[in-house]
């Protein structure tokens, strides 16, 4: 019985160790990943890059145009998708929690959110660059509005099936008619997890690359015109970062380290927000 | 004789503990179906207003969903449906064209585990009130008070009204339900096992709490609990296996049941 023992207990430490080793190897990747863009991108950040528009190889410049563009972009993409994910979320949890288009759209709604973001760019190419004739900020955030839908769908659904079904019970038992019990109760109990799911939508497109590239393309100059090419940060990193320039590429540390900050903070927020909240 | 029993003639008012009743809710061969199984057989009973109700019976013999038929909370959900007659005031509540909404503000209901509301003391009950009515901020607060009163629960939360629902204790929190309930004056209150998650105190006071509304209202307890049944209701039905094997006045089911299957039940035979 004791040779049984031990023979488990080393077999424990073995797996320990491993388990240990497996978090260490992944964990020091991202590491160096982090310290190279802390080491590279903290040397080219200053006040120029957010105050002056993209250089001419040589020149001196920031990041202005592309920073600006992409949050209009994030942010039209986020005022378009978010509606959408948040409306079909909630036919899929409380009006048709039982119908089989629900799990058809669902089923569907997985594939979407995990579709390669380079198809989603060559799809708005196709139907709105195509037949607009011209690259632009707003096929750039409808690709965007493309990605944010499905992860706002997916978290939307999620939040409001954790919402205890005691709590519509209790809700229908006062005479609140459907409408009603999902804006006051269920929205309110779900409220703090469909603001993160809209968070973690943020953050997964500010990164995006290949979308932008089918769509809004890029800008080397100022422009707010949704009509035209836009510039991006992942847009410019990406064109910056494989130029022979080094001050280019220094700019593209720089702005990979602010998107990358971006998104760090992002997913803070959203951990805070989805924190299981001691109640007051 | 009373308005209600004389356009129900199929009544038998014969018990001399049921003279001088009036009969609130009417219920006449209903079935209940989950889908292809049936859950509950031919009941047919009556509820009486100002009388207490329990309906007592192991565990899925189908006193919960008869409650549940009571303010049509089956309606939630697919696959579900009541075949028969619910009369409340003499109309069917089973009818296609009952309003939900208006029949569950009449027929209010407190669940087994407390459900306050995401908000604080004060709105878990003016929202249920502002509904279906609309008053001044003074009488808003005035109903609000008098319900926590109803609900004895006035004393503990009066000075912090503006606190979270949630955060107060298990019982505390049946008692909140409780007061939302009776704050939009409904005529009928369900009760579904609205005991079995509290302490033995928080039971006593729940309990009460029942005798006192029951001056105002038609009630009716599901409980797991027979000496709970024995002290609270005037009425109990013992249900079994989905048939109503018996209903009567309290003290006939618990001194002198007529059916076999009751005896063995509240003498602890089986359940």
């Amino acid at each position: 019985m004791i040779s049984l023992y031990a023979g488990r207990k080393r077999r424990n430490g073995l797996m320990i160790v491993l388990a240990y080793a497996a978090t260490a190897f992944g964990l020091g990747w991202l590491v160096l990943i982090l310290g190279q863009l802390l080491w590279e991108g903290l040397s080219g950040l200053s006040l120029q890059v957010f105050t002056e528009m993209t250089p001419p190889p040589g020149g001196s410049g920031g990041l202005l145009n592309p920073i600006v563009g992409s949050l209009i972009m994030t942010t039209l993409a986020v005022l378009i998708g978010t509606p959408i994910g948040i409306l079909a979320g909630t036919y899929m949890a409380e009006y048709g929690r039982y119908e089989k288009l629900t799990s058809v759209v669902r089923f569907i709604n997985d594939i979407l959110l995990s579709a390669p973001s380079i198809v989603i760019g060559l799809f708005v190419y196709e139907i709105l660059v195509v037949s607009m004739g011209n690259f632009s900020g707003f096929a750039g955030a409808v690709a965007l509005a493309v990605i944010v839908v499905p992860v706002v769908v997916r978290t939307t659904e999620d939040m409001l099936l954790l919402v205890p079904n005691t709590l519509r019970e209790a809700s229908a038992a006062l005479g609140l008619p459907r409408a009603h019990i999902v804006l006051t109760i269920a929205y309110r109990a779900a409220r703090a997890g469909i603001l993160t799911g809209i968070l973690l939508a943020i953050a997964r497109i500010s990164g995006e690359t290949a979308p932008l590239l089918f769509t809004a393309l890029n800008n080397q100059f100022w422009s707010t015109n949704l009509g035209a090419p836009m510039a991006s940060l992942p847009a410019v990193i990406f064109q910056f970062a494989l130029s022979p320039y080094a001050d280019w590429q220094r700019l593209a540390w720089t702005g990979a380290l602010i998107i990358s900050f971006t998104v760090l903070a992002l997913s803070i927020i959203a951990r805070i927000l989805s924190a299981p909240r001691k109640s007051s | 004789m009373n308005v209600a029993s004389m356009t129900a003639p199929a009544v038998s008012h014969a018990a001399s503990d049921r003279a001088g009743l009036h009969e609130k809710v009417m219920i006449r061969n209903l079935d209940f179906y989950y889908g292809d199984h049936r859950a509950l057989k031919d009941i047919s009973l009556s509820l009486y207003c100002n009388k207490v109700t329990a309906f007592i019976g192991p565990s899925g013999c189908g006193k919960s969903t008869l409650l549940r038929v009571l303010n049509r909370m089956y309606d939630l959900y697919p696959n579900q449906r009541a075949v028969g007659e619910v009369r409340v005031d003499g109309r069917n509540i089973l009818d296609s064209k009952t309003d939900l909404n208006l029949l569950r503000a009449q027929i209010g209901m407190v669940f087994q585990k407390p459900t306050p509301f995401p908000m604080s003391i004060y709105e878990n009950i003016a929202f249920g009130i502002r509904l279906y009515e609309k008053l001044s901020r003074s009488e808003l607060d005035g109903r609000v008070e008098s319900a926590l009163r109803r609900a004895a629960l006035w004393e503990e939360v009066g000075n912090k009204l503006s606190a979270n629902g949630m955060s107060l204790s298990g019982g505390q929190q049946q008692r909140l339900c409780i007061a939302r309930t009776i704050a939009v004056q409904p005529e009928v209150i369900l009760f579904d096992e609205p005991c079995s998650a509290l302490d033995p105190i928080s039971t006593a006071k729940i309990e009460e709490l029942i005798d006192e509304l029951k001056d105002d209202y038609t009630i009716v307890i599901v409980t797991h609990n027979m000496q709970q049944a024995a002290r609270v209701s005037d009425f109990t039905a013992f249900m079994y296996l989905g048939e109503l094997a018996e209903f009567d006045s309290t003290t006939t089911i618990f001194t002198s049941p007529k059916d076999k299957r009751t005896q063995d039940y509240i003498t602890g035979r089986f359940g």
